[in-house]
């Protein structure tokens, strides 16, 4: 698919960011999702874990975390679709002088509740929470969080020690949830003033203790906002659900391949039902059998079934990274995943089948969904 | 008589277009002289250090020739006249 001019979606359209090893592309179609068009790379070179887009209070802004290899970390902005990023001159998400921490990659760019509209949190490496009142172009620690207790003991895993996903009261209250591997996950009740350990239930395969107050590889959380209290994780090593906001948590690793896995996507409109793909073991990363194949779980985790239709089914030596999954909020729901090998795949009809986007982007980390809103909406 | 600063194609544009940054003040060390550069130009100066006050890892950072990794890092001494030129590593992309 060769790249078009910079991207021109229309209200409805799908627009898809993929982040990836060496730049981002943009992506659209129409509600029909088959044709695509293509735009990038944007930050040639650069790593983009992280990207987001913000149509809260008419605005229409794509949001990059990007990682020079040379130069550091910046969250840019995009009023335009990608025809123009921000270039801030100070580097926008920095760690106090006196924290003896420095920023080594923006893992997470998450808009907060529509009832703060200019609010952006951001998750890094090493492990802390960022938050953002003027809709993403400068960003504070959330102190709290810096200063636990706990940070000492938190360790790298294979990827860095990384806040890569965060949580929200869809509600717009003050209670909140971060994963961080290898910490865990946390939960503050207080807007992010303070934070408590909550994985009561989930196991460290890694550590002597395999039930662990904290220390452990959450790999992914998502929930529903109409049915926030619960929640889903994929952890490493182990599939869970929690039907009090992380108080505690129950396995739900019924009929899978394997429970070690990265990505896990929540269905737009049906909040029993989230998407896995399920990876063979920790020591070999790759999809079960060779075969590529999203797991659905339809009644909240009882069972789960494969989609396979239109994926590959031999010598697919793929892996899909915790924040390579999405889904768009059309009905039927497009569900969307990046894979390590640069595939991008596409289904518009909830999983039901799936057709492949692009082929041969770079290494894909990061793929997030947006309808178009019509404007001022 | 002035510290000569030359800064990379990648950091033109957080210094106003310039290529190099005259240091008129006397500086003792390469330190003293980037806290300077800081003073100007902090967008290039958080590219170029991490909020620890490190080099970043794939930057190198030479005095009259020679790489002050390999020398006192930071405390590394220059002169009136030295030129102080910030490279990016071979590496990355």
């Amino acid at each position: 698919m060769a790249p078009d001019s910079a991207a021109t979606p229309a209200a409805g359209d799908v627009l898809l960011l993929v982040g990836t090893m060496k730049g981002a592309f943009l992506l659209w179609s129409d509600r029909d999702r088959r044709e695509w068009r293509t735009d990038g790379p944007h930050f040639r070179g650069e790593t983009v874990y992280a990207l987001a887009f913000d149509q809260r209070g008419g605005r229409q802004r794509a949001l990059a975390g990007t990682q020079s290899f040379h130069w550091g970390s910046v969250v840019r902005t995009s009023d335009d679709y990608g025809a123009t990023w921000s270039e801030p001159d100070r580097q926008n998400v920095r760690f106090p002088e006196d924290s003896g921490l420095a920023v080594a990659n923006i893992w997470q760019l998450r808009p907060g509740p529509d009832s703060d509209p200019d609010l952006v949190y951001c998750g890094v490496e090493p492990a802390a929470l960022f938050a953002s009142r003027d809709a993403g172009e400068s960003f504070t620690p959330v102190e709290g969080l810096l200063s636990h207790e706990h940070r000492p003991q938190w360790t790298p895993g294979g990827g860095g020690l990384c806040l890569h996903t965060i949580v929200l009261d869809p509600s717009g209250g003050e209670r909140m949830g971060v994963a961080i591997s290898t910490g865990g996950f946390y939960r503050s009740d207080d807007g992010g003033a303070s934070w408590r350990a909550r994985n009561v239930g989930v196991r460290a395969e890694f550590l002597p203790d395999k039930y662990p107050e904290f220390g452990q590889c959450v790999h992914k959380v998502v929930h529903h906002p109409s049915r926030p209290e619960r929640l889903f994780l994929q952890n490493h090593w182990g599939l869970y659900r929690s039907d009090d906001w992380g108080d505690s948590w129950h396995d739900i690793a019924n009929g899978v391949p394997s429970d070690f896995g990265f990505a896990m996507q929540m269905h737009p409109h049906e909040p029993d039902t989230v998407y896995i793909v399920p990876i063979e073991a920790d020591m070999f990363r790759v999809v079960p059998e060779a075969k590529l194949r999203v797991y659905r779980t339809r009644d909240a985790g009882a069972s789960w079934e494969p989609l396979a239709e239109g994926l590959p089914q031999e010598d697919a030596y793929e892996t899909v990274l915790r924040d390579a999954m999405t889904a768009d909020s059309h009905d039927p729901a497009g569900i969307y995943f990046g894979t390590r090998s640069g595939k991008l795949f596409g289904s518009a009809d909830a999983g039901e089948s799936w057709r492949e986007i692009a082929g041969a982007l770079p290494s894909i980390v990061c793929v997030k969904a947006a309808v178009i809103a019509a404007n001022g909406s | 008589m002035a510290i000569t600063v030359a800064l990379p194609s990648a950091l033109l544009p957080y210094a106003g277009g310039s290529s190099e940054v005259m240091l008129e003040d006397r500086y003792h060390t390469v330190g003293e002289a980037l806290g300077a550069l800081a003073g100007r130009h902090a967008g290039v100066m958080d590219r170029v250090m991490d909020e620890r006050g490190e080099v970043r890892q794939h930057v190198n950072v030479f005095v009259d020739g020679d790489n002050i990794r390999f020398l006192d890092g930071l405390g590394t001494a220059v002169g009136e006249e030295s030129t102080i030129v910030i490279v990016p590593s071979v590496s990355g992309g």
